[in-house]
């Protein structure tokens, strides 16, 4: 197989350009993104190639333009909705959790809601508290809905496509630090299974489970590690919700110390459900207690130095494996 | 002969005083399951605000679209729902429209356009705009009717949908029941405004009011604003002004009004109304008019019967329809 070295940003493109050729029904719909092209430019020169009927400039109305998303969803379109900073999909939660989430269900498993969010996530930019977080946690709680965030290129792409496919509603998180990140991209039409974790790394003295930005961190940290002879595998989810724990479970039993890493929030967050989820099906496997590195319970701070503190660095993942072995 | 205000066939007048008498019906029926312990849930009557649903449902086809709300069962049955598995979901039984899943705010009927009660005030509006959406995406000239509470019109996706329809043109119609309470506060204590119908020129459409216990006025508006709609003329604010005859749920204690302010809109109950109009024509002697109560009383016991007859979901229920495939995890 073929692969090119292409960005994130651009392989999620490609992603919406394949799909809004392959199905008709297939549309964009959100702030900035016709004309101006995305204000992460991923959505760049859709408007050109597709027209302003399926490529769609909102008015800053996220809950309104989620809301028509769920309704066009219902009807037998496949909107794909870009919500810019994951702090603003906020405005749309009724949309998303009460409506969207719920439709298939309560109406008896007669409807269908495909349609996919696009959020951006993270800190790191100096955006602060309200363009920093990292939410995906409060939709991996919400039965109904599936949660995506890759961590590569080529999963952004194989992972997006299969979420347009999707007849049920997903949340896909990218990363705004990774959006310039380059690796290698299979040529031609693939697609990524969601539900379905990657092993990143093989290993055999500690387990790392890291999710979008974190598994870049944790496979820095794996580098580090394995100067000191330390092999850790390290294993992406790549979708929160459902969550492959299969995979997870057969490194956790053959190499018995795990580490969590995720940039949400330590409290109620994706470390403790990964966790527990061990705790329930794999503690006897366990040789040493699971260490969590997550983003501290604070707001993500401004200043340069206070915000790097905020969430997890490759230093911490390398530090956590310490404490295990 | 043809009624000369609204173009409406005698066959079709007496269909529409027939679903009036339907949802009554139905609803005293539903009170009195809820009376006898029988509904597991709440059930928000529709009772004295019939007119809306029929007079607007009358001017839609089959494949045009409504959404709903909590008080949901007059639309549904105005849209063709079908009587046995309404009650069937109300009773919680596995027949019903939802499996027993959604119970009486959740009903729904997407072969008929029935995009769904909803739990949430508003929580219509965004669907109807989107199914809107669809239709004039896929050009295919199906219009999309909203039915809310005035209590809705302070939520903000009324203002965000208002906005996005007017400014793509989208074919949806904003049908505003100006009921009276808001759950369980009198709704003009809670508008800065007393004439509802200002908040489309805002947004730039047209914004009708009107009576709301008067079903052929409300035919004719939403007839209008249809065929608007179906033209690319963009969304119609209706506002149909009417009176919850019962309180926001049944068993309500009622303690936030008087008897007596109940008294005046009793007098104003659209099926009376209709009935008169009917017999003051000619249309609806009274041989007809008993033939039509007997065969709509016998159709929501039959209703009730196979309702009462179903079984309750199987307990596999539980996690089927989260999702449309099977996820481990």
């Amino acid at each position: 197989m073929t692969t090119r070295e292409i960005s994130y940003r651009d392989a999620i493109r490609e992603a919406l350009f394949e799909e809004m050729r392959r199905d008709p029904d297939v549309f964009m719909i959100g702030e900035d993104i016709a004309r101006f092209g995305g204000p992460m430019k991923v959505t760049e020169g859709l408007l050109a190639e597709f027209g302003d009927r399926r490529v769609v400039d909102t008015p800053i109305a996220e809950a309104g333009f989620v809301g028509i998303g769920v309704g066009a969803a219902l009807t037998g379109l496949r909107p794909v909705i870009e919500v810019m900073f994951n702090d603003f999909i906020l405005l749309a939660m009724d949309q998303i959790i009460n409506q969207a989430a719920k439709a298939r269900y309560m109406f008896g498993g007669k409807a269908k809601v495909p349609m996919v969010i696009r959020p951006h996530a993270g800190a790191g930019r100096g955006m602060a508290a309200q363009h920093s977080q990292c939410l995906h946690m409060l939709f991996v709680q919400i039965p109904g809905l599936i949660v995506v965030a890759p961590s590569t290129p080529s999963d952004a792409k194989g992972l997006m496509k299969s979420a347009i496919r999707s007849d049920d509603p997903v949340i896909f998180f990218e990363n705004k630090l990774l959006y310039s990140t380059k690796g290698p991209v299979p040529d031609g039409d693939y697609t990524v299974p969601l539900g379905v974790a990657d092993v990143k790394r093989p290993g055999r003295d500690v387990v790392i489970i890291s999710t979008s930005r974190m598994t870049a961190f944790a496979l820095g940290a794996a580098q580090v590690l394995a100067k000191e002879g330390i092999e850790a595998e390290v294993i992406d989810p790549r979708t929160l919700k459902p969550l492959d724990m299969e995979t997870i479970l057969r490194s956790v039993r053959r190499i018995k110390r795990v580490v969590i890493v995720d940039e949400g929030s330590r409290t109620g967050g994706f470390t403790s459900e990964i966790a527990a989820r061990i705790m329930d099906e794999a503690f006897d496997s366990l040789d040493a207690p699971i260490q969590r590195v997550a983003a501290e319970d604070a707001p993500i701070p401004y200043c340069r130095t206070l915000e790097a503190e905020a969430i997890p660095q490759e230093r911490d993942i390398v530090a956590a494996v310490k404490r295990l072995l | 002969m043809v009624n000369s205000t609204t173009g409406l066939t005698p066959t079709q007048l007496l269909e529409m005083f027939r679903q009036m008498l339907l949802i009554r019906h139905f609803e005293q029926e539903a009170a009195d399951l809820f009376h006898r312990n029988l509904v597991h849930g709440a059930v928000h009557s529709y009772i004295g605000e019939e007119a809306i649903a029929v007079g607007a449902c009358s001017a839609l086809q089959r494949e045009d679209y409504i959404t709903s709300t909590h008080r949901g069962h007059g639309h549904c049955l105005a849209k063709g729902g079908d009587p046995n598995r309404m009650m069937a979901e109300i009773l919680g039984r596995a027949t019903g429209y939802c499996k027993g899943k959604g119970g009486s705010m959740h009903i729904a009927d997407l072969d008929l356009g029935i995009l769904g009660a909803n739990g949430i005030v508003g929580g219509g509006i965004g669907i109807a705009t989107g199914a809107a959406f669809t239709s004039r995406y896929r050009n295919e000239g199906r219009v999309a009717v909203c039915f809310f509470g005035d209590g809705a019109m302070h939520q903000g996706i009324f203002h965000e949908c208002a906005d996005m329809a007017a400014l793509w043109k989208l074919p949806v119609v904003y049908l505003c029941e100006y009921n009276g309470f808001a759950e369980f506060t009198h709704s003009a204590s809670t508008f800065p405004i007393t004439e509802l119908s200002a908040r489309a020129a805002p947004y730039g459409f047209p914004a009708f009011t009107v009576d709301g216990n008067d079903v052929l006025a409300v035919y004719r508006a939403a007839s209008d604003a249809v065929q608007r709609a179906r033209q690319g003329g963009g969304p119609t604010l209706l506002i149909g002004v009417t009176y919850r005859i019962e309180g926001h749920f049944i068993g309500d204690p009622l303690t936030y009004r008087t008897k007596e302010e109940v008294v005046p809109w009793r007098q104003q109950d659209p099926l009376v109304r209709f009935r008169t109009v009917l017999q003051d024509q000619g249309l609806l002697p009274d041989a007809v008019c008993r033939e039509i109560e007997a065969e709509v009383t016998k159709r929501i016991q039959e209703a009730i019967a196979f309702a009462m007859a179903s079984p309750e979901p199987d307990l596999r229920e539980l996690t089927s329809d989260v999702y449309t495939t099977a996820h481990q995890g």
